[in-house]
């Protein structure tokens, strides 16, 4: 019996991991290839089946007036978007999750639920609900298309998940934690910085991981609220048009889109798996 | 110079947590809080340490407003029931954090810190994680911690009720010996328990508080001997005090159409009904004595608890030493009436074989 599932156990995650893994791999191959040996036969590894080339990978830095397409500007912008935005809405977040995770509030029948609700439920609505009343409130701001814009409304769009991720966490942390260090001689701001904060590095970590992957792919509002000025990585990547761009510089675009996603899942699986709490609860 | 409470109550919600509670903790004495979970203990401890603000009441010490102090001036130390220790620090520097947060000096931090591990053996142990540690050391920690802080008032909730029985009994008969050696005669000592024997092992001052609400106050001994009502004699014994209801006459103490002779202690009551009160370890197995079906049996160490009925009255007698019964079988005991308590009808003690009344 036991065999028989670790048997079935291993066959699974062999299966699922070619399933993944598989297509990465084909982009891999493709991007250093050149057009005879995507175009002649099917072919799979280098050096073997074709002769790699890196111009797919050039062409990503080259300007579009020598027949490139540039995509370092528009990365940039995504990196630096993604990240201000992430690190604003944690910080945000995170002090707003404690105080509704600690403290009582009531504002006639509003209580702590109830605002904890309003911020989720900013993300409960379809995205295009909110094109429109974004666009309006960014052109009066005179935001639109610029890189402080998107910010503004990435915050928006992150700070809700930051919330409900923390606030779920401090909910796990004991309240006498805090109490102790009150007790300790620590003020209330003590308390959290010096105790709460150190103890939620993995509440953290895992509230950073999804600010980061859901700014980082999010194409629609890229996509209404910018239009010359400025680019998102997602926009550029779609507009690529594999008439006109070539395979391999399709493939090499793609990857290094991901690139950033796959690195901040490497590094947060480490750190996942070693904070537990579990001296502090029992 | 003494902390002291008066007529706090504390009332959240619906219920009172605590209710006209008055109190006067005297310096360098330990004070024991005995009653039920629930009971308001834990809140009366995070009163006193300024975590909670009670609604109604005052709290002084050394002839200040203690309310008005906020809890990290107050310079109180607390162990509480969970094993809560900083889960990102290691032993040494949990039990430093309070003495750095108070800017000692290094010297002084590390004197401290020594003496607290060896108070409660838990030198070799600096550098471990507190996740490494057991329950037990768990526990010690805290204490440490709440003991390098030299506090002059140290709270206890319950410190050892998440701890296995063999860790219990050795921890308790530490802490008497912490308490004796270990504490300045500055100190007020509070420790709240939900066990009797604890209660009188530790041998202090003792206040029995139920619903919020204080029943007794008194030394140890006086509470287990003159419980001043019937509430109180529940709470402060363990398996609670066998109540049977029943009357006097001239002749005879009657109850379940059981009679026994009138012990001394009763001469002198009036004849009519009352509640009797028999300790479960009064009640022994005898061939002569009256007869009561067994409900349940259960082993516990070297005791067996026996569940017997008869009539309306349940009752739980203590045998010491470990024997099989079957349920439903009837057994014979004797009551020895010379320990029986006396209740009113309203649950006060009338008359106690200690000699103690409540008017």
């Amino acid at each position: 019996m036991s065999k028989l599932y670790t048997f079935l156990k291993y066959f699974f995650i062999t299966f699922w991991t070619v399933f993944v893994v598989a297509p990465f791999l084909w982009a891999v191959s493709t991007s250093f290839k050149d057009f005879q040996s995507v175009n002649s036969k099917v072919t799979y590894i280098p050096w073997l089946d074709f002769e790699p080339t890196l111009e797919g990978w050039r062409v990503l830095i080259k300007s579009p007036a020598k027949g490139g397409v540039d995509i370092v500007e528009p990365y940039f912008n995504s990196i630096f978007v993604t990240c201000t935005a992430s690190l604003i809405s944690i910080v945000l977040g995170t002090l707003a999750a404690y105080a509704l995770s600690r403290f009582t509030f009531k504002a006639g029948f509003v209580r702590n639920n109830d605002i904890t609700f309003f911020f989720i439920s900013q993300r409960i609505m379809p995205p295009i609900v909110l094109s429109i009343p974004f666009f309006i409130f960014l052109s009066t701001i005179g935001l639109l298309d610029s890189l402080l814009g998107l910010v503004v409304v990435y915050i928006v769009l992150l700070m809700p998940i930051a919330v409900w991720i923390m606030v779920d966490f401090f909910n796990r942390v004991p309240k006498e934690l805090d109490e102790t260090a009150l007790i300790d001689g620590c003020n209330p701001y003590q308390a959290f910085y010096k105790v709460v904060l150190p103890n939620s590095i993995p509440g953290l970590i895992v509230a950073g991981m999804f600010c980061i992957i859901f700014g980082w792919i999010d194409f629609f509002f890229a996509f209404i609220l910018t239009f010359t000025e400025v680019q998102l990585l997602p926009v550029k990547v779609v507009a690529l048009n594999s008439s006109i761009t070539p395979w391999w510089s399709l493939s090499a675009s793609a990857l290094v889109s991901v690139a950033p996603l796959i690195i901040v899942a490497f590094i947060v699986e480490r750190y996942l798996s070693k904070g537990n709490l579990s001296g502090a609860l029992k | 110079m003494n902390l002291i409470g008066e007529k706090i109550s504390y009332k959240p919600d619906e219920q009172f947590h605590l209710n006209d509670v008055s109190f006067n903790f005297k310096k360098g004495n330990l004070y024991t809080i005995l009653g039920r979970t629930l009971s308001g203990k834990t809140t009366l401890l995070k009163t006193i340490a300024g975590l909670l603000n009670p609604d109604q009441g005052s709290i002084s010490f050394e002839e200040k407003d203690f309310i008005k102090i906020p809890v990290w001036e107050r310079n109180v130390a607390m162990v509480y029931q969970q094993f809560i220790n900083y889960p990102h620090l290691n032993v040494y520097e949990n039990i430093t954090f309070p003495l750095e947060q108070r800017k000692l000096s290094p010297e002084q931090i590390k004197k401290d810190v020594d003496e607290a591990l060896k108070t409660v053996g838990l030198v070799g142990f600096e550098n471990r994680k507190i996740q490494e540690l057991s329950g037990g050391q768990q526990q010690r920690v805290a204490l440490a911690r709440s003991l390098a802080k030299k506090a002059k008032i140290l709270l206890l909730d319950e410190p050892l009720v998440n701890l296995d029985y063999k860790l219990r009994e050795q921890l308790r008969e530490e802490f008497k010996r912490i308490f004796s050696e270990g504490l300045s005669q500055d100190t007020i000592l509070i420790y709240s328990t939900t066990d009797p024997q604890e209660v009188m092992e530790l041998n202090g001052e003792v206040i029995v508080l139920d619903e919020g609400k204080v029943l007794q106050k008194g030394p140890a001994k006086e509470i287990f001997e003159n419980p001043s009502n019937l509430k109180v004699a529940e709470i402060s014994n363990d398996p609670p005090m066998n109540v049977l209801k029943g009357s006097k006459n001239s002749k005879n103490l009657n109850f379940e159409n059981i009679s026994l002779e009138i012990p001394n202690h009763f001469k002198n009551l009036e004849d009519k009904d009352y509640n009797f009160g028999i300790r479960a370890s009064e009640i022994k197995l005898d061939e002569n004595g009256e007869e009561f079906e067994i409900e349940l049996a259960e082993i516990s160490g070297s005791e067996t608890l026996l569940h017997l009925k008869r009539g309306n009255s349940k009752i739980i007698a203590l045998i010491e030493e470990v024997m099989n019964f079957k349920i439903h079988e009837k057994v014979k005991i004797n009551f020895n009436a010379n320990k029986f308590y006396a209740f009113a009808e309203d649950e006060k003690l009338v008359s106690s074989p200690y000699g103690g009344t409540n008017g």
